[in-house]
């Protein structure tokens, strides 16, 4: 019974522990303190920012589509929640890639703002 | 009687064949690195590379060909552990360049320039290949580690 208890709250800390699309959004408008625009993070997430790239260029303007990565061209699933259940689910993940591709895009880290739009706009797509 | 003992060794002939052809780069099960170092590109087999340029190229993952690749400590220890104990010997060919400093890339090995001489640099560059890292784009069964002549298709 002991056993029991304790793989059930192994479990449940597992499950408490995954993340929604939702919850990023969420997380990023607080962070930020104000709230998201769809709009902006369409044009924050098609345009470039003076660099060789824009988030666009491997996830395509319409992330409900597979996209291809710009300098190796291997597909990359689609990044819009609506077409990929897997996407947004782990914290670690998202956070590693928006460090990664934020410095590939704009040599910088993207504000919470930012973030949070282009969550704004990802959720909206259908 | 005889199907008993053809079927043994059938079973023998395969077996020994394999290792020497189809998968002979093919990349050895490690979870860590099928998810840090395959999501930008194919998974790139640790027996083509010398262990010194494994070494250089994790010790900077930020500019990782002009890509931030970085990942947190504990993993890119454990991945370059790896490639080490996995990466290729003197069969790579020449492993430094002119400097004297490790080659990152396996596209500037000896050994892939040898392999590769034929290839006109028109080729490289089409739209459809992209890139000489591209392996998969000619090399159609290259995931599995097969880079046989049979399974090679040049697009067009
Ligand atoms: C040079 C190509 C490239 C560019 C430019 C790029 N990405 Fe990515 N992105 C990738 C790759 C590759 C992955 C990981 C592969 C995969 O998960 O399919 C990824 C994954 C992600 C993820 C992980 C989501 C998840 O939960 O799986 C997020 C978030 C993301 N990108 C956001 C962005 C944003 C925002 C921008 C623009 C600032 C951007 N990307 C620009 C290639 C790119
Ligand atoms: C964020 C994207 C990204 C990630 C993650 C990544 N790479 Fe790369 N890698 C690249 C790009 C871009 C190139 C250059 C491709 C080209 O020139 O066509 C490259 C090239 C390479 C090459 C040289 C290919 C050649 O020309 O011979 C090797 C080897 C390599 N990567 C190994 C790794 C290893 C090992 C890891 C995991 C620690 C890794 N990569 C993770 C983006 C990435
Ligand atoms: C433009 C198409 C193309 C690309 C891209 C390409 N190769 Fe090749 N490769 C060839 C061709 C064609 C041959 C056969 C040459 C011959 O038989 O004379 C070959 C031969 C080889 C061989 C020798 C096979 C054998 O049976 O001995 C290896 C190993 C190899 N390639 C590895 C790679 C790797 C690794 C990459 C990516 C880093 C790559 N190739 C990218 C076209 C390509």
């Amino acid at each position: 019974m002991r056993h029991l208890l304790v793989i059930a709250a192994a479990i449940f800390t597992v499950s408490a522990h995954a993340e929604t699309p939702r919850d990023f959004l969420t997380r990023f408008e607080k962070e930020a303190g104000a709230a998201a625009s769809a709009e902006r993070g369409a044009r924050f997430f098609t345009t470039k920012q003076g660099g060789e790239w824009s988030c666009a260029s491997c996830h395509t303007d319409k992330p409900t589509q597979a996209g291809r990565h710009a300098k190796t061209d291997k597909a990359i699933t689609p990044l819009a929640p609506a077409a990929n259940a897997e996407r947004f689910t782990d914290a670690a993940k998202v956070d590693k890639w928006f460090r990664r591709n934020c410095n590939d895009t704009l040599n910088r880290v993207c504000s919470a703002q930012e973030k949070a739009d282009v969550m704004a706009w990802l959720l909206a797509l259908r | 009687m005889k199907p008993i003992i053809a079927a043994p060794l059938l079973v023998l002939l395969t077996t020994l064949a394999l290792p020497a052809h189809a998968d002979r780069y093919s990349v050895p099960k490690n979870a860590a690195f099928e998810e840090e170092c395959a999501s930008c590109h194919m998974a790139y087999p640790p027996q083509m590379l010398h262990a010194d340029s494994w070494r250089a190229m994790m010790g900077d993952l930020s500019r990782h060909f002009g890509s931030d690749a970085s990942i947190d400590e504990k993993r890119r220890v454990a991945i370059a552990d790896f490639l080490v104990a996995n990466s290729g010997g003197r069969k790579t060919g020449n492993t430094r360049d002119a400097q004297g400093r490790p080659l990152l890339r396996i596209t500037e090995t000896a050994r892939f320039e040898k392999k590769h001489r034929e290839i006109s640099a028109a080729t490289w560059k089409r739209a459809s290949i992209k890139s000489p890292a591209n392996c998969t784009a000619c090399h159609t069964q290259a995931a599995a580690g097969d880079y046989d002549d049979r399974s090679i298709k040049i697009p067009k």
